[in-house]
């Protein structure tokens, strides 16, 4: 599968963020989206992931049913987890199993290191915890495209080592990443996408 | 058809877990009714005339409180993304989502509902009508409710706002609501005229009214 972006053209509250944007991201090589505060990185994935319209432009996901929303193929990671307060860490991931048609459960939650805090309430989780919770979605449903923004915040040096390998396992895998990332991630990217005063490069 | 009964299943839970929404539904519900005879004296048949509407009305207030949190949690939380990212197309979150909260909202307040009555001295014979018409009311209550829950979402303080979009819209269920159990108590006009506009209020809101809170959701999520 590859995805390829044509001519995106992105327009928030009148004011153009970035425009003629157009690049490939070819399978297993992952993309790295830098670029300074408000140019846009956070904007590309969300109409990556179908939640913007572009004010511009096309991107096709090459090898996808055409009839599918993009974003049935693609997992997002924003800044937000996704993870409910009122239930415990398995059944926060049990209903994404349901849901987006997912695996094993205890499987992610183990790649995550959250397996001990299987039966605690998502709720009283710390900041870092509830990310992997949220990451963990990640290994739990099998898609093609990941596209994540700032994965890696409030995350340890362990943890993070587990997302990298994450991801390089998923790239070297044939599937495609797009991250946005002030951090390094430890994470071999075969393309860095820069978005910036001149647009694109 | 499958992530649909999930998603519902999963919001009722919620509720439930939470429990506070339900609690307030019903003890808002409570206190309208029975502050009404204080204020208005112990008139019994002026009670029992006014009963329907009060029930009505009040059950409408009580419901609106919680309409707001049909979709507002999901977004702060980050799972509204998630869910959007499935296999379920907006329309069809939006109704299992305005479903749940029937069950888990409209349900607790349609069964107090008749014990409240007896606060009003409404007729016996009219229990029935009550429950029957408060049943088949209440899912348009939570699907048009659903729709003010989705244009006010992520503003401040959207819930005041959102009473002023969605009360007029309840005008025609609390009309022909009350108006049905009129025809039962004083008469002389027939209940099933009045009882089947309700019903198809009921079941046009509950088709119609997913597919504007899904455009809404789709501008909320940009």
């Amino acid at each position: 599968m590859r995805l390829s972006v044509q001519d995106l053209t992105c327009v928030r509250g009148g004011r153009t963020v970035f425009e003629h944007l157009s690049f490939d991201a070819e399978p297993g090589k992952g993309v790295q989206l830098v670029g300074a505060n408000g140019v846009g990185k956070s904007s590309l994935l969300r109409i990556l992931a179908g939640f913007l319209p572009p004010a511009a432009g096309t991107f096709t996901l090459e090898g996808a049913d055409e009839e599918t929303p993009i974003g049935e193929f693609c997992h997002y990671v924003g800044h937000l987890n996704g993870v409910k307060r009122a239930f415990t860490v398995h059944e926060n991931l049990a209903f994404w199993a349901d849901f987006l048609g997912g695996g094993e459960v205890d499987e992610a939650l183990d790649a995550f290191n959250l397996l001990d805090l299987r039966d605690i309430p998502a709720g009283l989780l710390s900041a870092g915890q509830a990310r992997r919770l949220g990451l963990a979605r990640l290994r739990l449903v099998e898609r093609p495209l990941w596209l994540l923004d700032e994965p890696s915040v409030s995350l340890d040096e362990a943890s993070r080592n587990i997302l990298s390998a994450t991801i390089e396992g998923h790239i070297a895998a044939g599937g495609l990443v797009i991250a946005a990332t002030h951090l390094p991630l430890g994470v071999k990217f075969g393309q860095t996408l820069t978005l910036g005063a001149e647009g694109t490069s | 058809m499958h992530a649909f009964a999930r998603l519902v299943a999963r919001d009722v839970r919620l509720t439930l877990r939470e429990g506070g929404a339900i609690s307030t539904a019903l003890g808002f519900y409570l206190v309208v009714v029975a502050i009404l005879p204080l204020g208005l004296g112990p008139d019994l048949n002026l009670l029992s005339r006014i009963a329907p509407g009060v029930l009505w009305v009040s059950l409408l207030l009580a419901a609106l409180l919680s309409v707001e949190r049909i979709f507002h949690n999901d977004l702060e939380d980050g799972t509204l993304e998630v869910i959007a990212l499935g296999p379920l197309p907006l329309e069809l979150v939006a109704a299992a989502k305005s479903l749940a909260h029937w069950i888990s909202i409209g349900i607790p307040l349609v069964i107090a509902a008749p014990i409240l009555a007896l606060l009003l001295n409404l007729p016996a014979d009219a229990f029935w009508v009550l429950i029957l018409t408060m049943l088949t009311g209440t899912p348009a209550i939570s699907f048009l409710g659903a729709v003010g829950a989705a244009l006010t979402l992520g503003l401040r303080r959207g819930g005041l706002l959102l009473a002023l979009l969605v009360l007029p819209l309840y005008v025609p269920v609390l009309v022909f609501g009350v108006s049905a159990m009129n025809a039962v108590i004083v008469g002389p006009a027939s209940f099933l005229s009045s009882y089947l506009i309700l019903c198809a209020l009921s079941l046009a809101t509950v088709v119609l009214a997913p597919l504007a809170a899904a455009a809404a959701l789709r501008l909320s999520l940009g």
